[in-house]
């Protein structure tokens, strides 16, 4: 979209633009969050790949994957901690 | 999940948009990337340090997140910050010592 497309963009047009943006960020950070605690649930809890996922592999995975929002919002926390730490310095 | 994506979702932007256009009709929307630009960076930092700090900091998934393991992901977070730091600068240096003959 070059810039005087948007120059024409009714206030309303514009609000769905952003909405669609946001949703799609939401969408990307949550598909991210998703594989990542797959891949690291799985490397946990699946230590010997059997013929089917049992009940303790499930258990452990459901943990897991508690564990691994615990962790990633500590881990956002922190860091957005450190961020205004560091624009004070400054 | 709402609180997944850190502190920054509480910022808000979007205020101006049902202002309409004036003069500066794209100046709402420059502003609104320019802060997506920033939610997208934080957050993929946040997934990379999840990433590491996880395979570092948690050996075993219990009923909760021992406080061993919460110090650590604190801990490592802030040092990879400080490595990072470290070697920008000390890599300047080297830069800088070399003569700038790159």
């Amino acid at each position: 979209m070059d810039a005087a497309g948007t120059n024409k963009l009714t206030s309303a047009q514009k609000e769905e633009l952003m909405d669609q943006v946001k949703q799609q960020m939401a969408i990307m950070s949550a598909q991210e969050l998703l594989s990542k605690m797959t891949e690291k649930c799985f490397k946990k809890c699946v230590t010997k790949p059997g013929t089917s996922l049992d009940s303790s592999e499930q258990k452990c995975v459901a943990m897991c994957m508690d564990r691994f929002m615990d962790s990633f919002n500590l881990v956002s926390r922190s860091y957005s901690n450190r961020l205004l730490q560091e624009r004070n310095k400054m | 999940m709402s609180d997944s994506f850190g502190d920054i979702s509480n910022s808000n932007f979007g205020a101006g948009a049902g202002a309409g256009g004036g003069l500066n009709a794209n100046a709402d929307l420059q502003d609104f990337v320019e802060k997506e630009q920033q939610r997208a960076q934080f957050s993929a930092q946040v997934h990379n340090f999840n990433d590491i700090c996880w395979d570092k900091c948690v050996e075993k998934v219990g009923t909760k997140l021992d406080s061993r393991s919460e110090t650590c992901l604190v801990n490592c977070v802030d040092r990879f910050i400080d490595v990072s730091l470290f070697i920008t600068n000390r890599f300047a240096q080297l830069l800088q010592k070399s003569g700038g003959g790159m």
